[in-house]
């Protein structure tokens, strides 16, 4: 093992046994904070890969932005934000879903790269230059249909929220 | 002029020397020159008031205050309130701290002063800025008090609010200059500083606003209103914690100024003229320049409120900065 696998074995633990302490926290709290430590796991990887522009937006978006509207959502809304301990009981429900998704998403990948091929080197060129030129030429179309619906569901969501003045 | 490689492996050979040179500069020039911006602080608005503000430690118009300050911390005692949540508590002014620190890596003080040249530095900079938020939320979550926990609140919601004019800005420099490194937008301006470019005036101006709003420094420093919530998130804290975030509001008046000097003053560029002042020295003395503004604007403003502040933020200064990115995008495609 090199220096980049060790480092991976390192992040990847961390980030998954932060992953299960997500789900098994008796506080919603804890468990965002869990999610924190996660997300900048999976941030992390993506810089190990060499994909420097990915892993940084993955900290700004998530760990900068997605977790802090969690955090202050939790708070601003009626969450049991407090010290007592929460259990959910659908334990049963919830085993299946994630067995059925690790599966599914298991799968996927080993079609994608099977076990036999030789894995991608760590220092390919993933920077901003290789992604920009890949999103705006080959992806551009996929690219700005996700962008238009993203703008859909924003309008959605201010549409829904707003309070009818008039009526 | 750009050295190939940063002044700290062309010095030595090897791998972890430099790294471990490059560690400890970065450490040095966080304890440094926040020490000396909140020395500025004191005298700059005890000046603006018409006093003198410290006089005493360290014989010379009281450069040592923040050294005694600091001494002063570390012997108080550390409390921790009885209905808060321990760790979490304690973790905060760390998760506050460190980012701050990280930051410092990116930024070029000199054409080969630096420590890291990443390809996409102005993301680096902007994302860890954002990530010593989650420390405030922490820190008034864990402290079981409403008052700070209000103040942990109001001070995420003005980070949402400010992020995004923030980096609306940097973006119309990263369109113009062609490139998310901060040396290559530092390069990209020896000839012109961004400044001098009308639309980017006023994307400086929306910068430091922004900037401003994230650091919770007046006239937005709605987190810490101490005549409505004490001071907010930092309520229950004492001794070498409060210190910390002491030092990370000074660490973020420094890194933000640094990143405003190589977004739009051409970081270590000389004015016409001068270019025997060494590189570092100019870049110094903007961040200099700008902590003072920053410091100026405390003695200047009354508190906005609460609604004011989130008003300005989506209704003046995003879709301003939409604007400037199309403007910019005009000039880079028409020039």
């Amino acid at each position: 093992m090199n220096a980049h696998e060790y480092a991976f074995v390192v992040v990847a633990t961390i980030g998954s046994i932060a992953a299960v302490a997500v789900v098994t926290a008796r506080n919603v709290v804890h468990a965002a904070l869990y999610l924190v430590v996660t997300l900048a796991a999976v941030g992390i990887t993506f810089l190990l890969l060499g994909a420097e522009f990915v892993g940084w937006v993955q900290i700004l978006i998530y760990v900068g932005a997605i977790v802090i509207l969690f955090l202050f959502g939790l708070m601003l809304t009626k969450a049991p934000i407090g010290r007592d301990a929460l259990d959910y009981q659908n334990r049963a429900v919830g085993a299946v879903v994630s067995v059925v998704v690790a599966l599914g998403l298991g799968s996927l990948i080993l079609q994608a790269w099977p076990l036999a091929s030789t894995p991608a080197a760590p220092s390919a060129p993933g920077g901003s230059d290789v992604l920009g030129r890949a999103l705006f030429n080959t992806y551009v179309l996929p690219f700005e249909a996700v962008s238009f619906l993203l703008l859909a569901a924003l309008i959605g969501a201010i549409v829904l929220a707003r309070r009818d003045e008039g009526t | 002029m750009i050295g190939d490689s940063s002044v700290f492996d062309t010095l030595v050979g090897g791998y972890w020397i430099p790294l471990v040179m490059k560690a400890a500069a970065v450490l040095v020039v966080f304890l440094v020159v926040p020490l000396a911006v909140g020395y500025m602080e004191h005298k700059v608005l005890a000046h603006m008031q018409a006093r003198l503000g410290p006089m005493e430690a360290g014989a010379f118009h009281g450069w040592a205050q923040l050294v005694a300050d600091g001494v002063k911390f570390i012997q108080k005692e550390d409390v921790v309130p009885a209905a808060a949540d321990p760790g979490v508590f304690s973790l905060a002014p760390a998760v506050v701290l460190i980012p701050y620190i990280v930051t410092l890596v990116a930024i070029p003080f000199g054409p080969r002063l630096y420590a890291l040249d990443l390809d996409v530095g102005v993301f680096f900079v902007l994302a860890m800025s954002s990530v010593g938020v989650i420390g405030i939320l922490m820190a008034g979550w864990a402290s079981a008090n409403k008052f700070s926990l209000i103040g942990a609140l109001r001070a995420a919601a003005q980070l949402i609010a400010y992020e995004l004019p923030l980096v609306l800005v940097a973006a119309a420099v990263v369109m113009q200059a062609g490139s998310m490194s901060l040396l290559q937008i530092t390069e990209a301006q020896s000839h012109y500083w961004n400044i001098l470019y009308p639309w980017q005036l006023v994307g400086f101006v929306i910068f430091m606003m922004a900037a401003v709003a994230e650091l919770t420094r007046p006239p937005f420093d709605m987190p810490i209103a101490d005549s409505e919530i004490i001071f907010g998130a930092y309520t229950e804290y004492t001794g070498l914690k409060f210190a910390f975030f002491l030092l990370s509001e000074y660490g973020g008046i420094v890194v933000m100024s640094a990143v405003a000097s190589v977004l739009y003053l051409g970081g270590y560029q000389p004015l016409p003229g001068l270019s025997i002042i060494p590189g570092f020295l100019w870049m110094f003395g903007k961040i200099f320049a700008l902590s003072f503004v920053i410091i100026w604007l405390r003695a200047t403003f009354p508190r906005l409120r609460e609604d004011q502040l989130q008003r300005f933020a989506w209704v003046g200064l995003t879709p301003l900065a939409l604007a400037l990115i199309l403007v910019t995008s005009v000039y880079k495609v028409g020039v």
